[in-house]
C-alpha cells in the first residue's frame, strides 16, 4: 500500500514583509500554500508546470513561479504577492491602458512587470519581450500590457 | 452624450490588478472536499472492468463515483453520460470519479484505479467519419432524445445537417463562366483560456443544490441540472464569480454535473472540482475542427453566381453544441457576398476527438478561412485585385443572406465602407509581393467577414435596479464578466439614460441566479445588445417611477418633469426640483408622512421575430443583425525555412455605435490575436489512435508577449436600430478573418495554395513539396 504523508511540519514564511508561522506538507508548492493556508488568493493556477506565469510572485526581488517551488524552499526568503504591492504605478498603468481584461494572468504579469522595473529600469524592448515571454494572456493582444510597462519605465527615464 | 464612447475607467480595474478579484477556485472552505477525475488514455474502447480497491484504501478517500446509473446528457442530443458507461468515446473522457479530504489524497486514489479497456477502431477525421464503410461513434443514436431542429442520421455519424438551398443551383451554374474549388481542412484545437474550468458544489439539509462554477451560462446549469437529475429547479442556485477566460469554452455544461455527482456521492457535502491544465484540453470541450469544400463560379466580370459547399464539422465524441455550431456556420456559409444560388450542407459529425463547445466567432472563423480562402483563388483566376472581387460582391441592405433574410440599413453593417477604410488603411494597392531582403518578402492578404448569432429564439435577458439612499443605482444583470467588460459597458447605458454620473452606478460582478435576473448566456457577442434593451427598459421603467413620485409632490404632470444630475425638475422651471437622494427612497414630509418606498427598476428583452431554420432549405431568420467588417495582415516571409512574421494586422469593424473606445479596441485586438494564434500556430495533434499528444501550454502554444503584431483597428459606424446606441456586437469579429488573411498573405509569399491550419513552417514547407493540382 502506498504511504501517504499529511503529516505536516512547522515553517516560518516571510511573505509580503510579515513573518507569518504555519505548518505545511513536506510536498506543498509554495502556490497551494499561499493561496490555502494564508488565504492570499491573487496567485492563480494555471497550469501548476511554469508555461503561463499566472502564479508568478517575487522571491528576493526577482520574478518565480510559485508553482515550480515547494513551500520548504522559500523559508528564509523575501516573499512578495501580489497582495503585498499597493498602488504601484504599474498597477495604475495596467488601469489606465486598460492591460487586463478578464483578469486572471493579470496578478502574474504585473508582478513580472514590477519585477522588471524594479530590475532593469533601462530596459530595452528585447529586455522587456524576454521578461514577460513567460506569461500568457489570452484576452488581450499584448500590446496593451506592453504599453502600460512602457509608459511606466518612460516615467523612470525623466526622473 | 454624457459616457457613451468614453473609455471609462472599468468597474472591475482595482479588483483586477490588486489580485482582490475572485475566481470559482478562490473561494475556499475548511469543509470543502476535493474531487479528481480518471481519465481514458484511449479515443475509442470498451470498459471491461473497473477495479477501485486499491484507491479505496488510501486514506481520505470518501467516495469513487463511476458511470453506472448516470442520465444521458446533452443540450441538443442526448448522448453523453456524464461519467462514459461501458464504452469511451475520446482521449480524456471521464471514466471515474475519486472525492477525497484532500486534493492529494484524491489524485493518489485517481492513479491507483485500474481499468481494463479493449480498444476499438477509431474515426480520427471527419472525412473519416462520412465514409459510408467508417467505424460508427454512437450506434444507437435513434434512441437519443434529440432537441427540436436538429436532424441526426442514424445508422452513420452525422450528428446534425443543415441543408442550404437558395436559388436554383443549377441556373447558378450556367450562369457562371469561371469557377475554382478549394478543399481546407484543420484539427480541433483549444480555448486555452488561463483559468482552468473549476466548480464546487453541495447539497443542503433542505435540499437546495448550491453550485459555484466558472462558467459562461450558469442558467443553462441551473436547467440542466434539474431536468436530468430531477431536481426542482427552483432549489438549484447556481453563482459564477468573474470567469478568468472563456471565449465559448465555458459556454457548455461539463465539469458542473461532476461536481454535483460528487456531492450527491458524500451526503451533499461541499466538493471542489478544479481541472488541470491537460484536463481542461483534453477533458473539457474544444474548438471545433473543419473539413470544407468550396465551389464558386461567377462570371469574367467577377460577379459571383454560385456557391457550391460542403462543410464536415469535426463535433468529436458527443453532440454537445456542435449542431447548433454547424448550423450557425450554415447560416453565413459564404462570406459577406450577395449570391443569388447557394447549394450548402453543413454536417456536424461524431469522431473519437474531444467532442467541441462553441468558440469565439461560433463557427464563423472556421467557414470564412475556407471560404475567403476560395476568394483568393477566384480573384487570382479572373486576375483581379482580390479587394475589389470583395467589393463588387459585396452583400447590401436589399440583398438576402443564404438563409434568405432581407437585408435593410439596420440589420445590417455596410461592407464597402469596411473595404473603403481597409484599403486606405493597408495603403493597399492590388496584391504585391515585395522583396524586403535577401531571402524574404513581404505581402499582404485581406478578407471579409460578417457574423449574427444564432442563440435559442426564445433567449432573453433582463436587468434589475434598485436604488440607494444616495441616489445612486446598483444594477443587476445575468451577464457573466468574462473579461469583455459587459457590465462596464452596461452601466454606461444606464447612466446616459439616467443622465446620471458614471461613479453612481454600482454594478454587482458575480451572478446569482436567484437574485440575478437571468440572461440566456453569455455567448455570441449578445450581451451588449441583449442586456442593454434590458438596461434601457429598466431605466425607463425607474425614470417613471421617479417622476410619478415627483409629480405628486412638485404637483406637476409627470409628462412635465425631465431628469438629469440625480435631479428631477421642472422642465420649464429647473429650479423647481428634488434630489434623487429624496425620492428613491421614498418621500417624507415635514410632518412625517411618507410616500413611496425604494425605487426598483426592472427590465428585460427578447429577440424579436426569430424562427427556426426549414429543414429543407435553411430558409428562417435566426439572428438579429450582421457585424461586417474588413481585415488584413501584412507578412514578412523567408524563402529558405518558411518562417514568418506577422509585422501588422488590420480590423475594420462596423460596430454601429462605439460605447467604450479601448474596451471596444481591446476586445478585437485580443480576438486578433487569439485568431492569429489559431491560424497560425495552435491545433491538437492526434496520433492514429486519435489521442491528443500536445496537452501541455508548453507542447500547445498560444501566441506569448512579443509575438504580436502592430494592431491597426478602425471602426464605422452603421447603426443598429434596434440596439442600446445602435452598437452593435463586437466580441467575436476581429477573430473571425484572421486565419483566412493569415492563408491568404502567405499564399502569395510562399507561390503555393494554404488550405490547411496552422501554418507553421513545416505545414508551407510540405504544401510547396505537393505536387500542385
Amino acid at each position: 500500500m502506498h504511504d501517504f504523508p499529511l503529516s505536516k511540519r512547522r515553517i516560518i514564511l516571510n511573505i509580503n514583509s510579515e513573518d507569518v508561522d504555519i505548518y505545511i506538507r513536506a510536498a506543498d508548492l509554495l502556490l497551494d500554500t499561499i493561496r490555502e493556508s494564508l488565504g492570499l488568493t491573487g496567485s492563480k493556477p494555471g497550469c501548476l508546470n511554469g508555461d503561463c506565469g499566472a502564479c508568478t510572485i517575487i522571491l528576493d526581488e526577482k520574478p518565480m513561479k510559485s508553482c515550480l517551488m515547494l513551500t520548504l524552499e522559500a523559508e528564509g526568503k523575501k516573499i512578495m504577492t501580489i497582495e503585498g504591492l499597493k498602488n504601484t504605478p504599474i498597477q495604475k498603468a495596467f488601469i489606465e491602458h486598460f492591460a487586463f481584461q478578464c483578469g486572471y494572468c493579470t496578478p502574474g504579469f504585473i508582478m513580472n512587470c514590477h519585477s522588471l522595473i524594479k530590475n532593469q529600469p533601462n530596459a530595452d524592448p528585447h529586455t522587456i519581450k524576454e521578461w514577460l515571454q513567460s506569461n500568457i494572456c489570452r484576452c488581450t493582444g499584448y500590446q496593451e500590457i506592453e504599453t502600460a510597462v512602457l509608459s511606466v519605465l518612460r516615467k523612470d527615464y525623466n526622473k | 452624450m454624457r459616457v457613451i464612447g468614453k473609455s471609462v475607467g472599468r468597474k472591475d480595474a482595482e479588483e483586477k490588478v490588486t489580485g482582490a478579484a475572485k475566481y470559482t477556485d478562490d473561494y475556499i472552505f475548511n469543509n470543502m472536499l476535493h474531487a479528481r477525475v480518471v481519465c481514458s488514455p484511449y479515443a475509442h474502447a470498451l470498459i471491461n472492468s473497473i477495479d477501485w480497491s486499491k484507491a479505496e484504501k488510501v486514506p481520505g478517500v470518501r467516495s469513487i463515483v463511476t458511470g453506472v446509473g448516470l442520465p444521458l446528457t446533452g443540450e441538443e442530443i442526448r448522448d453523453r453520460s456524464p461519467i462514459a458507461f461501458k464504452k469511451v468515446r475520446y482521449h480524456g473522457e471521464v471514466v471515474a470519479l475519486v472525492v477525497a479530504d484532500h486534493p492529494a489524497q484524491a489524485a493518489e486514489a485517481a492513479s491507483l484505479i485500474e481499468i481494463s479497456y479493449t480498444p476499438l477502431p477509431v474515426v480520427n477525421s471527419p472525412r473519416q467519419a462520412f465514409q459510408p464503410d467508417s467505424p460508427l461513434v454512437h450506434e444507437h443514436m435513434e434512441a437519443y432524445e434529440i432537441n427540436v431542429n436538429v436532424y441526426p442520421e442514424p445508422h452513420t455519424n452525422v450528428a446534425h445537417r443543415t441543408k442550404i438551398r437558395k436559388g436554383n443551383i443549377e441556373k447558378g451554374r450556367m450562369e457562371s463562366d469561371v469557377f475554382v474549388e478549394g478543399s481546407f481542412s484543420f484539427a480541433p484545437s483549444d480555448h486555452a483560456a488561463m483559468e482552468t474550468r473549476s466548480c464546487f458544489a453541495e447539497i443542503r439539509p433542505n435540499g437546495d443544490v448550491i453550485i459555484t462554477s466558472s462558467s459562461q451560462a450558469p442558467f443553462m446549469i441551473k436547467k440542466l441540472i434539474s431536468s436530468y437529475f430531477g431536481v426542482e429547479i427552483g432549489k438549484i442556485i447556481v453563482n459564477t464569480p468573474l470567469v478568468g477566460g472563456a471565449y465559448g469554452g465555458k459556454a457548455s455544461v461539463q465539469w458542473e454535473f461532476l461536481a454535483y455527482i460528487a456531492a450527491k456521492s458524500v451526503e451533499g457535502r461541499p466538493v471542489k472540482i478544479l481541472y488541470s491544465r491537460e484536463e481542461d484540453i483534453l477533458t473539457a470541450p474544444v474548438h471545433i475542427g473543419l473539413d470544407a469544400t468550396v465551389k464558386l463560379g461567377c462570371t469574367r466580370d467577377g460577379i459571383l453566381k454560385s456557391a457550391e459547399i460542403l462543410y464536415l464539422f469535426d463535433g468529436g465524441a458527443y453532440a454537445d453544441k456542435s449542431p447548433d455550431l454547424s448550423r450557425a456556420a450554415a447560416v453565413d456559409c459564404t462570406g459577406p457576398y450577395h449570391i443569388e444560388n447557394i447549394w450548402c450542407d453543413s454536417l456536424c459529425m461524431y469522431t473519437n476527438h474531444p467532442y467541441a463547445s462553441p468558440f469565439r466567432g461560433f463557427g464563423h472563423s472556421e467557414v470564412h478561412f475556407a471560404f475567403e480562402r476560395t476568394m483568393d483563388m477566384l480573384a487570382k483566376k479572373l486576375k483581379i485585385d482580390p479587394l475589389e472581387l470583395r467589393y463588387i460582391n459585396a452583400i447590401q441592405p436589399g440583398d438576402t443572406t443564404p438563409t434568405q433574410v432581407l437585408l435593410n440599413k439596420s440589420n445590417v453593417g455596410n461592407v464597402r465602407a469596411c473595404i473603403d477604410k481597409l484599403k486606405e488603411l493597408m495603403d493597399w494597392n492590388g496584391e504585391t509581393k515585395i522583396e524586403s531582403g535577401k531571402h524574404t518578402v513581404r505581402t499582404k492578404g485581406v478578407a471579409c467577414i460578417w457574423k449574427t448569432s444564432t442563440i435559442d429564439p426564445n433567449a432573453s435577458s433582463g436587468v434589475i435596479l434598485t436604488f440607494n439612499p444616495d441616489g445612486s443605482v446598483n444594477l443587476m444583470s445575468g451577464v457573466v464578466e468574462i473579461g469583455t467588460g459587459t457590465k462596464t459597458v452596461l452601466a454606461q447605458i444606464l447612466a446616459e439614460r439616467l443622465r446620471l454620473d458614471y461613479d453612481k452606478i454600482h454594478v454587482k460582478m458575480k451572478v446569482n441566479t436567484q437574485t440575478t435576473p437571468e440572461h440566456w448566456k453569455t455567448v455570441a457577442s449578445r450581451g451588449t445588445f441583449m442586456a442593454g434593451r434590458a438596461v434601457l427598459a429598466a431605466a425607463d421603467d425607474a425614470i417613471l417611477q421617479i417622476k410619478s413620485i415627483a409629480s405628486c409632490i412638485l404637483r406637476v404632470r409627470v409628462e412635465d418633469l425631465e431628469i438629469d444630475s440625480g435631479k428631477v425638475f421642472v422642465r420649464e422651471e429647473p429650479g423647481i426640483n428634488l434630489k434623487f437622494e429624496d425620492v428613491v427612497y421614498g418621500y417624507t414630509y415635514p410632518n412625517g408622512n411618507s410616500i413611496g418606498g425604494q425605487i426598483i427598476g426592472r427590465g428585460n428583452y427578447i429577440l424579436r421575430h426569430m424562427t427556426y431554420l426549414d429543414a429543407d432549405t435553411g430558409a428562417g431568420k435566426p439572428g438579429p443583425e450582421w457585424t461586417v467588417g474588413a481585415q488584413g495582415v501584412e507578412v514578412e516571409y523567408n524563402t529558405i525555412n518558411h518562417t514568418y512574421k506577422v509585422v501588422k494586422a488590420y480590423s475594420v469593424i462596423d460596430i454601429g455605435q462605439v460605447l467604450n473606445e479601448k474596451t471596444a479596441r481591446g476586445q478585437v485586438m485580443g480576438a486578433m490575436s487569439m485568431g492569429l494564434s489559431f491560424g497560425g500556430r495552435e491545433t491538437f495533434y492526434f496520433d492514429q489512435h486519435g489521442r491528443v499528444l500536445n496537452h501541455r501550454l508548453r507542447t500547445y502554444r498560444p501566441l506569448r508577449f512579443g509575438e504580436q503584431p502592430e494592431y491597426a483597428v478602425e471602426f464605422i459606424h452603421t447603426p443598429h436600430m434596434e440596439a442600446a446606441y445602435g452598437a452593435r456586437g463586437v466580441g467575436e469579429h476581429g477573430l473571425i478573418g484572421m486565419p483566412a488573411v493569415l492563408g491568404n498573405s502567405l499564399s502569395l509569399a510562399a507561390g503555393v495554395e494554404l488550405n490547411h491550419l496552422p501554418l507553421i513552417p513545416e505545414q508551407i514547407w510540405r504544401a510547396k513539396r505537393r505536387p500542385q493540382e
